[in-house]
């Protein structure tokens, strides 16, 4: 049967991955942040699950304002990275996991979470930084991904609630699926972060180093945490982080962390990186 | 309880609530119709003509053409769409924050360099006043 055995929450800065992508990540800028997600990538490349559900919003890109699923899950078997204004990133088409998405899809409705179901669509750097970061710069990607995009653009996002709920749904999906799989749930966005108006720039450290250590301990406190902390405490664009609590959710109650990383800044952003494993 | 008021008390921040996706709609999808190469191109060719394609106000058209950046967050422009635009031009995000924010983008790399804008005395309108 298949399984959760870990999860991993990471911000996806697009410019993270302009870095990869230009060969930056040695310079005095990008050496500490980079320097920091090494133990990640060898983790992951130990650890060496068989799936990626990657939790991840989607920033106008595949969807825009004409259509603004609150949860959608990509059913395909490969997802071509998107052109987002500057051409596409330079790296390998994602494979997608369709039979084991597929059985989420049904799981997840029929458990009254009323998923968008989608067959096409080009996914952006909210998906593609977190592969760079925790795989780096492969000819092919090594572990298929399951991607689920989460509104987190137009107000208001799905509650942190919401969120945490999902994570437990799809953990009951995955343990009822026949194959044998180790799956691992990745959660992107944030930290603290505002990438508009006048506050633009906005960090707040504090908040963040809070919201990494309950995750782990105390996600109740997270859980319960309203929309505007999220804007006010840790920036407009920062609200991202609910996309944490569905992997948190995908978890066991006991988990073990056993890596956190926390940098500041990436471009406009603190970035974080937590690896959390399942006690058994 | 849907109202979005609480979060117009927060200074410097346009919460992209429903109210700002109506009003900026077209602004925003003129901007989403720049992921595609060919019509950056044809944007950059005759910038007023592509533009005459949406059904702009005068004030979104002039954000636009003028790049004010912080006005068209105030006439509905979402940063994400915007910043289409952005890149573009060959514009980062941190340019257009700093523009947003009346830095240089030196400026405002160094503000962030040095632990970004502090939450402190940002939090609140009346906080500030």
């Amino acid at each position: 049967m298949a399984g959760i055995v870990a999860g991993l929450a990471t911000s996806h800065v697009p410019a993270i991955g302009v870095a990869i992508d230009m060969g930056k990540t040695q310079e005095p800028y990008w050496k500490p942040l980079f320097d920091g997600y090494e133990p990640a990538r060898q983790w992951l490349a130990e650890f060496d699950p068989d799936v990626i559900i990657l939790v991840y919003n989607d920033h106008g890109t595949a969807f825009s304002l004409e259509v603004i699923p609150t949860f959608a899950i990509g059913v395909a078997s490969e997802f071509p990275p998107a052109d987002e204004g500057w051409g596409p990133r330079p790296v390998p088409a994602v494979k997608g996991y369709p039979g084991l998405a597929w059985h989420l899809a049904e799981s997840l409705i029929l458990d009254e979470f009323d998923m968008t179901i989608v067959n096409e669509m080009a996914v952006d750097h909210g998906l593609t930084v977190p592969l760079s970061i925790t795989c780096g710069e492969p000819d092919e990607w090594p572990i298929p991904v399951i991607p689920l995009a989460v509104n987190v653009v137009q107000y208001p996002p799905p509650t942190g609630k919401r969120c945490f709920d999902l994570g437990r749904s799809i953990r009951s999906a995955v343990e009822a699926y026949e194959e044998d799989l180790r799956v691992v749930v990745f959660g992107t966005g944030g930290m603290s972060h505002q990438l508009h108006g006048e506050r633009a720039g906005i960090i707040n450290e504090d908040f963040d180093r809070r919201f990494l250590k309950d995750l782990t301990a105390n996600p109740q406190r997270l859980i319960d945490l309203p929309h505007i902390d999220y804007v006010r405490e840790a920036g407009a664009e920062g609200i991202e982080m609910v996309m944490w609590l569905i992997m948190r959710g995908a978890l066991n109650d006991e988990v073990e962390e056993v890596y956190r990383h926390y940098h500041v800044p990436a471009s406009n952003t603190a970035t974080g990186l937590i690896i959390l494993e399942n006690r058994p | 309880m849907t109202g979005t008021s609480e979060f117009e008390d927060i200074p410097g921040t346009y919460l992209f609530n429903k109210d700002r996706c109506h009003e900026g709609y077209h602004l925003n999808m003129f901007c989403m119709s720049l992921i595609k190469s060919e019509n950056r191109d044809a944007f950059r060719a005759d910038e007023a003509t592509y533009l005459d394609k949406w059904p702009l106000t005068e004030e979104q058209r002039r954000c636009v053409l003028e790049r004010d950046w912080l006005g068209m967050i105030k006439v509905g422009g979402n940063i994400y769409y915007t910043s289409k635009l952005g890149a573009t031009d060959g514009r980062s995000f941190q340019y257009l924050a700093g523009a947003m924010s009346g830095l240089t983008q030196e400026e405002y790399r160094d503000m962030m360099v040095s632990g970004g804008r502090s939450i402190d005395g940002n939090r609140s309108k009346l906080e500030k006043d």
